[in-house]
């Protein structure tokens, strides 16, 4: 069954409404990306918890209107109001008081939020016979989804996407240096607005398939877990972007075949998961790369500072050190140097002298500002300057 | 402070002094929440010169910068770059903010950041070409860190991050350049290869002025200075502006009598 899911055999609807949520996942990664680099995510928990007021009121009316309340058009149009709202407290709550925006973003979610929590209780209680399922707003539910459902979810997935590809140079500049972007001319706050609209539109598609609580989490982790594999911004919006599809690829057709399954949980531990692989496994940045790059490092320091102190015949206590020499072959079992661990040291100790010439002699400053211990001379100078570093060294008598 | 009369004439004269100088500012006032951090500024920057902005600490030295390029807005003031709209002029002025004023732990090579100085050229969905690659690989070059480029920039040093930010601004091939603490925390291999920059910037007749910190550098670099504290103290060449008392009156007790000693 899970498998049927995942190779799109559940159906017309189900393939679709799988589609649709996976092109959401990738235009909310790569829209997340630029909230994340610019420090902004958590603008977005505001903006979709700001959601729900607007989905009940726009049931309300469109009931009152003698409408089917659960069109779906309406209560996303209803829901783009309310979030912008919302959106528009922050942003003046920020600016206008002294209040920071973590207090402002805190104000909105929970007061919109709990507003919305009100409405949707008084709906429940009234029309009884036309309950909506207007909870499934809040963890997400592809269960019942029309096939226009499917569509418009798609589609506004699709348009995301291409404004993020248009608006990325300007959205890079400013999350990285607003400053700058500013004295270019860019106009900050109108890319800034932008930004937040793109994230603004993702919540108000992803409202019926994600849901407004965890909506916040495919903006986020996506970028986060990107963020581990490159250094390239680009690239950390585009590896965004496919983790963001296959998170909501996935979480959409798992939740096909259990119904009851809210979609939003699904969807988020799947793209935790990915989250997880990323933290650990990633190269360079990764948990993993950390620890061996650290032990290495550490090896390299402790070998450089025993072969010293062989080298001026001073006794080695850490066991570490004595246990990495062994191992290497520079001493014996019972702390004499090894012929190798001689030569070795005796070079060690010329580098370290080499750069003891070369660091008090003004001329090398610059190469002298790459001095850490460890880094043989041999790789920051050519062979020529060596050779005129040597010839100071000589007349010390230094052999 | 003086009350100003504007008569015609006046009015005519400093037209002819904005027309010719590359930005200047009149009655500027900047201020956050009640405080002016600025009052009532007027200058009037040299064509071909290099001048240092100088000032104690809060003295409103990159406040005026940030405000005379719309980066912050001002309460009040007349912004011109060579006698017209800063807006029109924009492509003309390259700015180098305060190095710590972004987050390095930023996914961009030495490159991209470089190549953001072409930002005005490259527009929206302009495709980097070898041309604009290869002008900022020469901006890399003449500020000494060619085969940098492909170098993230969170393993630089702050050197190295101040050299990243002045080719930005080589790359936008201005005739304007505003720094903002070029040599704040620097190391002196840093020090000189962007003083030779500027240097080199003047004598192709470019414009460079700088917020400074080091009194006991002034003499050396530049040739003008503006003394700022809060409001316009002087403004003119280094012999006639960088005096004991201009700078008495502007650092007050906190002039250290070392500091003085470097004015000889």
């Amino acid at each position: 069954m899970v498998w049927d899911a995942l190779t799109l055999q559940l159906g017309y609807n189900a393939t679709l409404v799988t589609l649709g949520a996976a092109l959401l996942g990738m235009a909310a990664g790569a829209t997340g990306t630029f909230l994340f680099l610019g420090k902004r995510a958590l603008v977005s928990d505001a903006i979709s918890h700001a959601t729900l007021p607007g989905v009940a009121l726009a049931f309300v009316a469109m009931v009152a209107l003698g409408g089917d309340g659960r069109a779906l058009p309406g209560l996303l149009a209803g829901s783009a109001l309310s979030a912008a709202v919302g959106l528009l407290c922050v942003s003046a709550l920020t600016n206008r008081t002294r209040l920071s925006e973590d207090a402002a973003i805190g104000a909105v979610l929970s007061v919109f939020f709990g507003f919305g929590i009100v409405l949707l209780t008084v709906i429940q209680s009234m029309s009884s016979g036309r309950q909506a399922g207007l909870e499934s707003f809040l963890l997400g539910s592809t269960a019942g989804m029309l096939r226009q459902d499917a569509v418009v979810i798609a589609s506004g997935g699709a348009i995301v996407l291409l404004l993020v590809a248009a608006l990325r140079r300007p959205m890079t500049m400013v999350a990285f240096d607003r400053v700058f972007a500013a004295s270019l001319g860019v106009n900050v706050p109108r890319v800034e607005l932008a930004m937040m609209g793109l994230a603004l539109a993702i919540t108000v598609v992803g409202l019926k398939v994600v849901g407004l609580i965890l909506i916040v989490a495919l903006l986020i982790i996506p970028a986060v877990a990107a963020r581990f594999w490159t250094d390239r911004v680009g690239r950390v919006v585009i590896l965004a972007g496919v983790i963001g599809g296959l998170s909501g690829y996935a979480g959409a057709a798992f939740s096909a075949t259990a119904p009851a399954l809210p979609t939003g949980p699904i969807i988020v531990l799947v793209s935790f998961a990915l989250f997880t692989l990323s933290l650990f496994a990633a190269p360079n940045r990764g948990v993993l790369a950390a620890v061996l790059k650290h032990q290495r490092f550490r090896a390299r320091v402790h070998e450089r500072q025993g072969l010293l102190a062989l080298a001026q015949r001073q006794p080695i206590y850490e066991g570490l050190t004595l246990r990495l020499m062994q191992r290497r072959g520079l001493i014996r079992a019972d702390g004499v140097a090894t012929e190798l661990g001689q030569a070795q040291a005796a070079q060690a100790l010329r580098d370290e002298r080499r750069w003891q010439v070369l660091r008090s002699n003004p001329a090398y400053e610059e190469a002298a500002a790459s001095y850490d211990g460890l880094t043989p001379l041999d790789d920051v100078l050519t062979p020529d300057q060596l050779g005129a570093l040597d010839r100071e060294l000589r007349p010390k008598g230094v052999s | 402070m003086t009350v100003k009369v504007v008569t015609t004439e006046a009015e005519r004269e400093d037209r002819d002094a904005l027309a010719a100088s590359p930005l200047a500012v009149r009655g500027l006032t900047v201020s956050y929440g009640e405080k002016p951090a600025v009052f009532s500024l007027d200058a009037t920057f040299q064509q071909g010169a290099m001048t240092a902005i100088i000032g104690p600490n809060g003295a409103g030295k990159s406040t005026m910068l940030k405000a005379a390029l719309g980066i912050i807005k001002p309460v009040s003031g007349r912004v011109t770059a060579w006698g017209e709209a800063l807006e029109k002029m924009r492509a003309r002025i390259a700015y180098v903010p305060q190095r710590a004023s972004v987050d390095w732990d930023f996914p961009a090579r030495v490159l991209d950041v470089v190549l953001m100085g072409q930002y005005r050229d490259l527009g929206l969905l302009g495709r980097i070409r070898t041309k604009h690659i290869q002008a900022a690989l020469h901006c890399l070059e003449r500020v000494g860190m060619d085969g940098f480029a492909d170098r993230q920039i969170g393993q630089l040093s702050g050197g190295q991050q101040q050299r990243v930010f002045l080719a930005r601004a080589l790359a936008q091939d201005a005739d304007l350049y505003l720094l903002d603490e070029p040599f704040a925390g620097v190391d002196a291999a840093t020090e000189t290869a962007i003083i030779s920059v500027l240097k080199d910037l003047r004598g192709l007749g470019k414009t460079v002025v700088a917020v400074h910190h080091d009194l006991s550098t002034v003499t050396e670099y530049f040739d003008r200075v503006f003394v700022i504290s809060t409001s316009k103290i002087a403004e003119g060449s280094v012999a006639d502006a960088f005096t004991r008392a201009n700078l008495q009156e502007a650092y007050g007790g906190r002039l250290a009598t070392a500091q003085m000693g470097a004015l000889g």
